[in-house]
Protein backbone atom coordinates (compact mmCIF):
# COMPACT_ATOMS: atom_id res chain seq x y z
CA UNK A 1 0.00 0.00 0.00
CA UNK A 2 1.45 3.65 -0.53
CA UNK A 3 1.88 5.48 1.99
CA UNK A 4 0.25 8.66 0.51
CA UNK A 5 -2.14 8.68 -2.31
CA UNK A 6 -3.88 12.03 -4.10
CA UNK A 7 -6.58 10.74 -6.14
CA UNK A 8 -7.93 13.16 -8.25
CA UNK A 9 -7.51 15.96 -6.08
CA UNK A 10 -8.51 19.72 -6.04
CA UNK A 11 -8.68 22.50 -3.76
CA UNK A 12 -10.02 26.06 -3.82
CA UNK A 13 -9.27 28.16 -1.02
CA UNK A 14 -12.01 29.64 0.66
CA UNK A 15 -12.97 32.76 -0.88
CA UNK A 16 -10.23 32.54 -4.15
CA UNK A 17 -11.42 32.49 -7.81
CA UNK A 18 -9.02 29.78 -8.57
CA UNK A 19 -7.94 25.94 -7.86
CA UNK A 20 -4.74 25.89 -6.37
CA UNK A 21 -4.53 21.72 -6.71
CA UNK A 22 -5.80 20.30 -10.13
CA UNK A 23 -6.92 16.95 -9.85
CA UNK A 24 -3.44 15.83 -8.81
CA UNK A 25 -3.10 12.50 -8.74
CA UNK A 26 0.12 11.37 -7.09
CA UNK A 27 1.56 7.91 -5.14
CA UNK A 28 4.40 8.07 -2.89
CA UNK A 29 5.55 5.16 -1.01
CA UNK A 30 7.48 4.66 1.74
CA UNK A 31 11.15 5.36 2.18
CA UNK A 32 11.11 7.57 -1.03
CA UNK A 33 12.53 11.39 -1.12
CA UNK A 34 10.20 13.33 -3.22
CA UNK A 35 11.67 16.91 -4.34
CA UNK A 36 8.38 18.88 -5.35
CA UNK A 37 9.56 22.14 -7.61
CA UNK A 38 7.52 24.23 -9.80
CA UNK A 39 7.29 28.72 -10.80
CA UNK A 40 6.47 29.63 -7.54
CA UNK A 41 2.50 29.89 -7.14
CA UNK A 42 2.43 26.52 -8.67
CA UNK A 43 0.39 24.84 -5.66
CA UNK A 44 3.90 23.30 -4.12
CA UNK A 45 2.75 24.73 -0.20
CA UNK A 46 -0.74 23.96 -0.73
CA UNK A 47 0.18 20.43 -1.64
CA UNK A 48 2.36 20.32 1.61
CA UNK A 49 -0.11 21.16 3.53
CA UNK A 50 -1.95 18.87 2.02
CA UNK A 51 -0.34 15.90 3.45
CA UNK A 52 -0.85 16.77 6.78
CA UNK A 53 -3.86 17.72 6.61
CA UNK A 54 -3.72 21.30 7.41
CA UNK A 55 -6.16 21.33 3.88
CA UNK A 56 -8.90 21.06 4.48
CA UNK A 57 -8.94 20.99 8.38
CA UNK A 58 -7.00 24.20 8.79
CA UNK A 59 -7.23 25.82 5.59
CA UNK A 60 -10.99 25.45 4.62
CA UNK A 61 -12.14 25.50 0.92
CA UNK A 62 -14.06 23.84 -2.04
CA UNK A 63 -12.76 20.15 -2.35
CA UNK A 64 -13.05 17.39 -4.70
CA UNK A 65 -11.36 14.10 -4.79
CA UNK A 66 -9.25 12.09 -1.76
CA UNK A 67 -5.82 12.34 -0.28
CA UNK A 68 -4.85 9.23 1.76
CA UNK A 69 -2.03 9.58 4.37
CA UNK A 70 -0.75 5.82 5.60
CA UNK A 71 -4.66 5.10 4.64
CA UNK A 72 -5.99 7.48 6.75
CA UNK A 73 -8.59 9.95 4.42
CA UNK A 74 -7.56 13.57 5.00
CA UNK A 75 -10.83 14.82 5.21
CA UNK A 76 -12.03 12.71 8.24
CA UNK A 77 -8.60 12.90 10.62
CA UNK A 78 -7.99 16.08 12.76
CA UNK A 79 -4.24 17.86 12.09
CA UNK A 80 -3.44 16.79 15.65
CA UNK A 81 -4.29 12.56 14.19
CA UNK A 82 -1.90 13.80 11.16
CA UNK A 83 0.71 15.28 13.09
CA UNK A 84 2.43 11.97 14.42
CA UNK A 85 1.98 10.41 10.54
CA UNK A 86 3.24 13.38 8.54
CA UNK A 87 5.62 16.37 9.99
CA UNK A 88 5.74 19.66 8.96
CA UNK A 89 8.70 21.93 8.51
CA UNK A 90 7.87 25.44 7.51
CA UNK A 91 10.30 28.08 5.57
CA UNK A 92 10.56 30.45 8.45
CA UNK A 93 11.67 28.84 11.59
CA UNK A 94 10.55 31.43 13.85
CA UNK A 95 6.99 30.92 12.28
CA UNK A 96 6.69 27.35 14.18
CA UNK A 97 8.89 27.66 17.08
CA UNK A 98 6.74 28.65 20.36
CA UNK A 99 8.05 27.37 23.29
CA UNK A 100 11.27 29.59 25.47
CA UNK A 101 14.09 27.10 25.14
CA UNK A 102 15.00 24.34 23.56
CA UNK A 103 14.35 21.21 25.70
CA UNK A 104 10.14 22.70 25.68
CA UNK A 105 10.14 23.34 22.11
CA UNK A 106 11.01 19.66 21.74
CA UNK A 107 8.81 18.21 24.24
CA UNK A 108 5.59 20.54 23.23
CA UNK A 109 4.40 18.04 20.46
CA UNK A 110 4.30 15.15 22.54
CA UNK A 111 3.33 16.54 25.48
CA UNK A 112 0.49 18.25 24.09
CA UNK A 113 -0.48 14.61 22.43
CA UNK A 114 -0.23 13.00 26.20
CA UNK A 115 2.80 11.09 25.22
CA UNK A 116 4.02 9.46 29.23
CA UNK A 117 6.49 12.11 30.58
CA UNK A 118 9.31 9.38 30.68
CA UNK A 119 9.16 8.70 27.02
CA UNK A 120 8.82 12.74 26.42
CA UNK A 121 12.10 13.14 28.40
CA UNK A 122 13.53 10.26 26.33
CA UNK A 123 12.85 11.39 23.47
CA UNK A 124 14.17 14.97 23.85
CA UNK A 125 17.58 13.78 24.71
CA UNK A 126 17.43 11.64 21.63
CA UNK A 127 16.76 14.53 19.46
CA UNK A 128 19.37 16.80 21.00
CA UNK A 129 21.95 14.74 20.52
CA UNK A 130 20.56 13.70 17.21
CA UNK A 131 20.52 17.02 15.84
CA UNK A 132 23.71 18.20 17.74
CA UNK A 133 21.95 20.80 19.99
CA UNK A 134 23.19 20.12 23.38
CA UNK A 135 24.93 23.87 23.30
CA UNK A 136 21.34 24.99 23.01
CA UNK A 137 19.65 23.11 25.41
CA UNK A 138 18.64 26.26 27.73
CA UNK A 139 18.42 28.64 24.99
CA UNK A 140 15.47 31.35 24.09
CA UNK A 141 15.02 30.29 19.92
CA UNK A 142 15.26 33.92 19.24
CA UNK A 143 18.83 34.25 20.85
CA UNK A 144 19.72 31.12 18.07
CA UNK A 145 20.60 31.79 13.95
CA UNK A 146 18.49 30.81 12.03
CA UNK A 147 20.50 27.41 11.13
CA UNK A 148 20.27 26.48 14.66
CA UNK A 149 16.60 27.80 14.89
CA UNK A 150 15.63 25.61 11.67
CA UNK A 151 17.21 22.27 13.29
CA UNK A 152 15.34 23.05 16.42
CA UNK A 153 12.28 22.95 14.45
CA UNK A 154 13.21 19.30 12.44
CA UNK A 155 13.76 17.90 16.28
CA UNK A 156 10.11 19.83 17.54
CA UNK A 157 8.77 17.59 14.56
CA UNK A 158 11.03 14.36 14.66
CA UNK A 159 9.40 14.80 18.58
CA UNK A 160 6.25 13.09 17.28
CA UNK A 161 7.65 10.58 15.50
CA UNK A 162 6.32 11.06 12.10
CA UNK A 163 6.70 8.72 9.21
CA UNK A 164 7.09 11.06 6.98
CA UNK A 165 8.32 14.64 6.55
CA UNK A 166 7.61 17.61 4.74
CA UNK A 167 10.22 20.77 4.54
CA UNK A 168 8.84 23.82 2.51
CA UNK A 169 11.53 25.68 1.52
CA UNK A 170 13.48 24.67 4.71
CA UNK A 171 17.16 26.36 4.17
CA UNK A 172 15.68 29.74 2.01
CA UNK A 173 16.60 31.81 4.43
CA UNK A 174 19.75 30.33 5.79
CA UNK A 175 23.24 30.94 4.34
CA UNK A 176 24.79 28.35 2.02
CA UNK A 177 26.62 26.18 4.73
CA UNK A 178 23.68 26.13 7.44
CA UNK A 179 21.37 25.00 4.10
CA UNK A 180 23.46 22.15 3.23
CA UNK A 181 23.68 20.64 7.01
CA UNK A 182 20.24 21.16 7.05
CA UNK A 183 19.80 19.47 4.31
CA UNK A 184 22.22 16.31 5.21
CA UNK A 185 20.31 15.85 8.33
CA UNK A 186 17.12 15.71 6.30
CA UNK A 187 18.92 13.37 3.92
CA UNK A 188 20.05 11.47 7.13
CA UNK A 189 16.67 10.86 8.17
CA UNK A 190 15.48 9.50 4.95
CA UNK A 191 18.38 6.99 4.83
CA UNK A 192 16.72 5.88 8.16
CA UNK A 193 13.68 5.07 6.19
CA UNK A 194 11.63 8.47 6.66
CA UNK A 195 9.87 9.38 3.78
CA UNK A 196 10.80 12.99 2.54
CA UNK A 197 8.89 15.43 0.78
CA UNK A 198 10.50 18.31 0.20
CA UNK A 199 9.73 21.54 -1.60
CA UNK A 200 12.79 23.72 -3.38
CA UNK A 201 13.66 26.02 -6.42
CA UNK A 202 17.29 25.25 -5.80
CA UNK A 203 18.00 21.70 -6.93
CA UNK A 204 21.52 22.03 -7.19
CA UNK A 205 21.46 21.86 -3.48
CA UNK A 206 18.97 18.89 -3.53
CA UNK A 207 19.29 16.80 -6.96
CA UNK A 208 21.70 14.22 -5.72
CA UNK A 209 20.22 13.19 -2.24
CA UNK A 210 16.70 12.76 -4.17
CA UNK A 211 14.96 10.09 -5.36
CA UNK A 212 12.29 11.46 -7.36
CA UNK A 213 11.87 14.95 -8.35
CA UNK A 214 7.63 15.97 -8.88
CA UNK A 215 7.33 18.94 -11.03
CA UNK A 216 4.29 21.07 -11.10
CA UNK A 217 2.97 24.29 -12.98
CA UNK A 218 -0.43 25.95 -12.52
CA UNK A 219 -1.79 23.55 -9.46
CA UNK A 220 -1.07 20.43 -11.96
CA UNK A 221 1.57 17.94 -11.75
CA UNK A 222 3.67 18.05 -15.22
CA UNK A 223 6.08 15.86 -15.21
CA UNK A 224 7.48 12.96 -12.26
CA UNK A 225 10.49 10.62 -12.56
CA UNK A 226 13.49 10.45 -11.37
CA UNK A 227 16.14 14.00 -11.19
CA UNK A 228 18.46 12.70 -14.28
CA UNK A 229 15.52 11.90 -16.51
CA UNK A 230 13.53 15.08 -15.67
CA UNK A 231 15.96 17.53 -15.33
CA UNK A 232 16.96 17.40 -19.40
CA UNK A 233 13.64 17.84 -19.89
CA UNK A 234 12.92 21.21 -21.75
CA UNK A 235 9.65 21.85 -19.97
CA UNK A 236 11.93 23.13 -16.83
CA UNK A 237 13.54 25.60 -18.44
CA UNK A 238 10.43 26.69 -20.38
CA UNK A 239 8.74 26.58 -17.03
CA UNK A 240 11.13 28.29 -15.18
CA UNK A 241 12.73 25.73 -12.81
CA UNK A 242 16.04 26.18 -11.43
CA UNK A 243 18.13 23.27 -13.14
CA UNK A 244 21.84 22.25 -11.99
CA UNK A 245 24.25 24.68 -13.69
CA UNK A 246 26.53 21.40 -14.21
CA UNK A 247 22.90 19.96 -15.97
CA UNK A 248 22.67 22.74 -18.29
CA UNK A 249 26.37 22.54 -19.41
CA UNK A 250 25.64 18.39 -20.36
CA UNK A 251 22.35 19.45 -22.40
CA UNK A 252 24.14 22.14 -24.13
CA UNK A 253 26.90 20.18 -24.91
CA UNK A 254 24.33 17.42 -26.37
CA UNK A 255 22.93 19.91 -28.71
CA UNK A 256 25.96 20.78 -30.25
CA UNK A 257 26.88 16.78 -30.97
CA UNK A 258 28.76 15.72 -27.81
CA UNK A 259 27.83 13.63 -25.92
CA UNK A 260 28.83 13.19 -22.30
CA UNK A 261 27.13 9.87 -21.43
CA UNK A 262 25.82 10.34 -18.26
CA UNK A 263 23.42 12.93 -16.96
CA UNK A 264 25.62 15.09 -14.19
CA UNK A 265 24.00 16.46 -11.37
CA UNK A 266 26.83 18.28 -9.38
CA UNK A 267 29.69 20.09 -10.43
CA UNK A 268 31.82 17.47 -9.82
CA UNK A 269 29.85 14.78 -11.59
CA UNK A 270 29.97 17.01 -14.68
CA UNK A 271 34.13 17.09 -14.43
CA UNK A 272 34.85 13.05 -13.77
CA UNK A 273 32.33 12.88 -17.25
CA UNK A 274 34.38 15.58 -18.88
CA UNK A 275 37.90 13.60 -17.81
CA UNK A 276 36.35 10.21 -18.70
CA UNK A 277 36.02 11.70 -22.04
CA UNK A 278 38.71 13.51 -22.70
CA UNK B 1 27.75 58.82 -3.42
CA UNK B 2 27.26 56.92 0.21
CA UNK B 3 30.21 57.11 2.35
CA UNK B 4 29.94 54.48 5.42
CA UNK B 5 33.29 55.96 8.01
CA UNK B 6 34.04 53.30 10.46
CA UNK B 7 29.84 52.46 11.63
CA UNK B 8 29.83 51.10 14.44
CA UNK B 9 26.52 49.05 16.01
CA UNK B 10 25.05 47.44 18.22
CA UNK B 11 21.14 46.82 19.05
CA UNK B 12 20.94 46.19 23.01
CA UNK B 13 24.61 47.66 23.94
CA UNK B 14 26.03 44.59 24.12
CA UNK B 15 25.61 42.39 20.68
CA UNK B 16 27.70 44.08 18.60
CA UNK B 17 26.05 43.83 15.03
CA UNK B 18 28.53 46.32 13.25
CA UNK B 19 32.48 46.86 14.53
CA UNK B 20 33.72 49.65 12.14
CA UNK B 21 32.00 49.40 8.36
CA UNK B 22 33.75 51.53 6.01
CA UNK B 23 32.86 51.99 2.36
CA UNK B 24 32.29 53.76 -0.73
CA UNK B 25 29.64 53.27 -2.54
CA UNK B 26 29.81 54.94 -6.47
CA UNK B 27 26.54 56.19 -8.29
CA UNK B 28 25.24 53.63 -10.57
CA UNK B 29 27.12 51.01 -9.09
CA UNK B 30 26.12 47.25 -8.85
CA UNK B 31 26.94 45.85 -5.81
CA UNK B 32 26.46 42.43 -3.88
CA UNK B 33 26.96 42.24 0.09
CA UNK B 34 27.73 38.45 0.91
CA UNK B 35 27.96 36.91 4.55
CA UNK B 36 27.23 34.55 7.11
CA UNK B 37 24.27 34.37 8.58
CA UNK B 38 24.28 37.02 11.43
CA UNK B 39 27.32 38.93 9.99
CA UNK B 40 25.64 42.31 10.06
CA UNK B 41 24.52 42.22 6.44
CA UNK B 42 20.96 43.63 7.13
CA UNK B 43 21.86 46.11 10.19
CA UNK B 44 24.46 47.36 7.27
CA UNK B 45 21.57 48.48 4.33
CA UNK B 46 19.47 50.02 7.01
CA UNK B 47 22.21 52.15 8.11
CA UNK B 48 21.60 53.26 4.83
CA UNK B 49 18.03 54.31 4.57
CA UNK B 50 18.13 55.16 8.08
CA UNK B 51 16.03 52.88 9.85
CA UNK B 52 19.18 52.33 12.11
CA UNK B 53 21.53 54.77 12.98
CA UNK B 54 25.64 54.78 13.62
CA UNK B 55 26.45 54.62 17.18
CA UNK B 56 29.62 55.71 15.96
CA UNK B 57 30.76 56.42 12.16
CA UNK B 58 29.12 58.52 9.91
CA UNK B 59 27.12 57.31 6.99
CA UNK B 60 27.42 60.25 4.58
CA UNK B 61 25.17 60.90 1.59
CA UNK B 62 26.24 62.75 -1.14
CA UNK B 63 28.20 65.29 1.25
CA UNK B 64 25.87 65.39 4.03
CA UNK B 65 25.79 63.01 7.29
CA UNK B 66 22.51 61.03 6.84
CA UNK B 67 21.87 61.99 11.05
CA UNK B 68 20.59 65.32 9.51
CA UNK B 69 17.53 63.59 7.39
CA UNK B 70 15.00 61.96 8.57
CA UNK B 71 13.91 58.27 7.28
CA UNK B 72 11.25 59.78 5.22
CA UNK B 73 13.55 62.41 3.66
CA UNK B 74 15.98 59.33 3.11
CA UNK B 75 13.34 57.13 1.62
CA UNK B 76 13.23 59.65 -1.20
CA UNK B 77 17.00 58.69 -2.08
CA UNK B 78 16.89 55.05 -1.33
CA UNK B 79 14.72 52.61 -1.47
CA UNK B 80 15.11 49.24 0.41
CA UNK B 81 12.81 45.99 0.14
CA UNK B 82 13.22 43.95 3.13
CA UNK B 83 14.01 40.45 3.82
CA UNK B 84 10.67 39.11 5.06
CA UNK B 85 7.85 40.68 2.68
CA UNK B 86 5.96 40.25 5.66
CA UNK B 87 6.68 43.07 7.36
CA UNK B 88 6.21 45.37 4.66
CA UNK B 89 3.01 44.49 2.94
CA UNK B 90 -0.12 46.06 4.48
CA UNK B 91 -2.98 47.04 1.95
CA UNK B 92 -5.12 44.65 0.73
CA UNK B 93 -4.51 44.55 -3.20
CA UNK B 94 -1.11 44.25 -5.32
CA UNK B 95 -2.23 47.08 -7.13
CA UNK B 96 -2.41 49.52 -3.66
CA UNK B 97 0.34 48.25 -2.62
CA UNK B 98 2.34 49.28 -5.86
CA UNK B 99 0.31 52.86 -5.74
CA UNK B 100 0.88 53.57 -2.41
CA UNK B 101 4.77 54.14 -2.25
CA UNK B 102 4.42 55.96 -6.02
CA UNK B 103 1.91 58.68 -4.21
CA UNK B 104 3.42 58.75 -1.02
CA UNK B 105 6.37 60.36 -2.96
CA UNK B 106 4.51 62.49 -5.21
CA UNK B 107 3.96 60.74 -8.70
CA UNK B 108 1.24 62.07 -10.31
CA UNK B 109 -2.07 59.16 -10.33
CA UNK B 110 -1.43 58.94 -14.21
CA UNK B 111 2.11 58.37 -14.37
CA UNK B 112 1.52 55.99 -10.79
CA UNK B 113 -1.01 54.30 -12.80
CA UNK B 114 2.03 53.69 -15.79
CA UNK B 115 4.58 53.07 -13.33
CA UNK B 116 2.66 49.93 -11.54
CA UNK B 117 1.21 48.81 -14.78
CA UNK B 118 4.74 47.91 -16.36
CA UNK B 119 5.93 46.54 -12.95
CA UNK B 120 3.87 44.02 -12.25
CA UNK B 121 4.18 43.05 -16.06
CA UNK B 122 8.18 43.05 -15.67
CA UNK B 123 7.59 41.09 -12.29
CA UNK B 124 4.82 38.37 -13.87
CA UNK B 125 2.48 39.49 -11.20
CA UNK B 126 0.37 41.59 -13.64
CA UNK B 127 -2.63 38.88 -13.28
CA UNK B 128 -2.42 39.03 -9.75
CA UNK B 129 -3.24 43.08 -9.47
CA UNK B 130 -6.59 42.55 -8.03
CA UNK B 131 -5.41 40.06 -5.21
CA UNK B 132 -4.88 40.53 -1.79
CA UNK B 133 -1.23 40.22 -1.16
CA UNK B 134 -2.14 37.70 1.44
CA UNK B 135 -3.56 34.94 -0.16
CA UNK B 136 -0.58 35.38 -2.44
CA UNK B 137 2.27 32.42 -2.48
CA UNK B 138 5.49 33.33 -0.43
CA UNK B 139 7.30 33.56 -3.89
CA UNK B 140 4.78 35.79 -5.30
CA UNK B 141 4.44 38.32 -2.13
CA UNK B 142 8.03 38.87 -1.88
CA UNK B 143 7.72 39.95 -5.58
CA UNK B 144 5.18 42.36 -4.75
CA UNK B 145 7.09 44.26 -1.90
CA UNK B 146 10.07 43.80 -4.83
CA UNK B 147 7.69 45.83 -7.22
CA UNK B 148 6.61 48.50 -4.34
CA UNK B 149 10.35 50.08 -4.64
CA UNK B 150 10.98 49.00 -7.57
CA UNK B 151 8.15 50.99 -9.16
CA UNK B 152 9.53 54.07 -7.46
CA UNK B 153 12.94 54.10 -9.05
CA UNK B 154 15.44 55.17 -6.44
CA UNK B 155 18.48 56.62 -6.88
CA UNK B 156 19.91 53.69 -4.74
CA UNK B 157 18.18 50.62 -4.62
CA UNK B 158 18.59 48.35 -1.47
CA UNK B 159 17.31 44.30 -1.62
CA UNK B 160 17.64 42.27 1.19
CA UNK B 161 17.94 38.50 -0.34
CA UNK B 162 15.67 39.09 -3.09
CA UNK B 163 16.26 35.91 -5.00
CA UNK B 164 13.81 34.00 -1.65
CA UNK B 165 11.49 31.59 -3.02
CA UNK B 166 11.84 32.46 -7.02
CA UNK B 167 12.05 30.33 -9.53
CA UNK B 168 14.63 30.23 -12.26
CA UNK B 169 12.34 32.03 -14.66
CA UNK B 170 11.86 35.28 -11.36
CA UNK B 171 15.12 35.19 -10.72
CA UNK B 172 16.24 35.93 -14.64
CA UNK B 173 13.17 38.60 -15.00
CA UNK B 174 14.55 40.55 -11.73
CA UNK B 175 17.88 40.71 -12.74
CA UNK B 176 16.87 41.75 -16.16
CA UNK B 177 15.29 44.54 -14.59
CA UNK B 178 18.19 45.13 -11.86
CA UNK B 179 20.34 45.92 -15.29
CA UNK B 180 17.56 47.76 -17.13
CA UNK B 181 17.18 50.15 -14.02
CA UNK B 182 21.03 50.36 -13.44
CA UNK B 183 21.23 51.56 -16.89
CA UNK B 184 19.32 54.42 -16.24
CA UNK B 185 21.80 55.41 -13.75
CA UNK B 186 20.47 53.57 -10.57
CA UNK B 187 22.80 52.40 -7.85
CA UNK B 188 21.87 48.99 -6.91
CA UNK B 189 22.29 46.92 -3.44
CA UNK B 190 21.51 43.40 -2.57
CA UNK B 191 22.57 41.66 0.35
CA UNK B 192 22.29 37.44 -0.83
CA UNK B 193 23.60 34.27 -0.34
CA UNK B 194 23.22 33.40 -4.31
CA UNK B 195 26.23 33.14 -5.30
CA UNK B 196 25.22 32.58 -9.14
CA UNK B 197 22.74 35.34 -8.89
CA UNK B 198 25.58 37.86 -7.59
CA UNK B 199 28.60 36.03 -10.08
CA UNK B 200 26.38 36.93 -12.97
CA UNK B 201 24.69 40.20 -11.84
CA UNK B 202 26.86 41.95 -9.57
CA UNK B 203 30.46 42.91 -10.86
CA UNK B 204 31.33 44.41 -6.88
CA UNK B 205 30.92 42.24 -3.58
CA UNK B 206 31.58 43.11 0.12
CA UNK B 207 31.84 40.05 1.93
CA UNK B 208 31.12 40.64 5.71
CA UNK B 209 31.75 38.30 8.92
CA UNK B 210 31.24 38.95 12.01
CA UNK B 211 30.41 42.31 11.78
CA UNK B 212 33.12 43.70 9.54
CA UNK B 213 34.35 44.06 6.25
CA UNK B 214 36.28 41.10 5.16
CA UNK B 215 36.99 41.83 1.50
CA UNK B 216 35.64 44.25 -1.51
CA UNK B 217 36.26 44.36 -5.19
CA UNK B 218 35.66 42.98 -8.33
CA UNK B 219 32.89 40.07 -7.81
CA UNK B 220 35.55 37.32 -9.47
CA UNK B 221 38.82 37.93 -7.66
CA UNK B 222 36.34 37.99 -4.50
CA UNK B 223 34.83 34.96 -4.73
CA UNK B 224 37.49 33.04 -6.23
CA UNK B 225 39.35 32.83 -2.45
CA UNK B 226 38.53 30.23 -0.39
CA UNK B 227 38.93 32.37 3.14
CA UNK B 228 36.63 34.57 2.17
CA UNK B 229 33.85 31.16 1.12
CA UNK B 230 34.84 29.57 4.03
CA UNK B 231 34.52 32.69 6.28
CA UNK B 232 31.17 33.87 4.33
CA UNK B 233 29.49 30.06 4.81
CA UNK B 234 29.20 30.03 1.04
CA UNK B 235 29.59 27.12 -1.14
CA UNK B 236 31.59 27.59 -4.15
CA UNK B 237 29.42 27.12 -7.36
CA UNK B 238 29.09 24.07 -9.07
CA UNK B 239 30.91 25.39 -12.30
CA UNK B 240 33.41 26.00 -10.40
CA UNK B 241 34.16 23.21 -8.85
CA UNK B 242 33.97 21.32 -11.92
CA UNK B 243 36.41 24.10 -13.38
CA UNK B 244 38.62 23.31 -10.71
CA UNK B 245 38.52 19.90 -10.73
CA UNK B 246 38.98 19.55 -15.13
CA UNK B 247 41.84 21.88 -14.20
CA UNK B 248 43.45 19.40 -12.31
CA UNK B 249 43.96 17.45 -15.21
CA UNK B 250 43.97 20.08 -17.86
CA UNK B 251 46.22 22.95 -16.51
CA UNK B 252 44.55 25.00 -19.93
CA UNK B 253 41.56 25.08 -18.63
CA UNK B 254 41.40 28.12 -16.34
CA UNK B 255 39.75 26.94 -12.50
CA UNK B 256 38.06 30.48 -12.01
CA UNK B 257 35.60 29.88 -14.46
CA UNK B 258 32.49 30.58 -13.66
CA UNK B 259 30.07 31.28 -16.38
CA UNK B 260 28.18 28.36 -17.99
CA UNK B 261 29.00 29.59 -21.57
CA UNK B 262 33.11 29.78 -20.59
CA UNK B 263 32.99 26.83 -19.49
CA UNK B 264 31.32 25.12 -22.10
CA UNK B 265 33.63 26.58 -24.74
CA UNK B 266 36.36 25.22 -22.44
CA UNK B 267 34.65 21.64 -22.28
CA UNK B 268 34.35 21.64 -25.83
CA UNK B 269 37.79 22.87 -26.81
CA UNK B 270 39.26 20.22 -24.52
CA UNK B 271 36.85 17.27 -26.30
CA UNK B 272 37.34 17.90 -29.62
CA UNK B 273 41.35 19.02 -28.99
CA UNK B 274 41.44 15.21 -27.51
Amino acid sequence: MPLIEFQDFSFKYYGADFLALKKVNLTISEGEYVVITGPSGCGKTTLCRTINGLVPQFHRGYIAGNVLVDGKNTRDHTVAEMATIAGLVFQQPENQLVTLNVEKEIAFGPENLGVDPVEVRHRVEELISLLDLEHLRDKHPHEMSGGEQQRVAIASILALKPKIMVADEPTSNLDPKNAELILDIIAGLNKRDMTVILVEHRLDLVSKDASRIVLMNDGRIVADGTPRNILVKDLCQEIGVGVPKATLVYKSLKNRGIDLGSVPLTGEELATLVKEAS
Amino acid sequence: MIILENVHFAYDGIYTALQGVSLQIDDGERIAIMGTNGAGKTTLVKQLNGLLRPHRGRVILDGIDTKRYSVAELARHIGLVMQNPDHQLFLDSVEKEILFGLKQLGFSSEDARIRCESTLLNLGLDSLADRSPFTLSGGERKRVALASVLATEPRVLVLDEPTIGQDAKQKENLAQMLRDLNEKGRTVIVVTHDIEFVIENFPRTVAMANGTVIADGPTSSVLSNDDVIERCSLTAPQLTLAARSIHAIHPDVSERLTLLSNLEEEIVRVLRGA
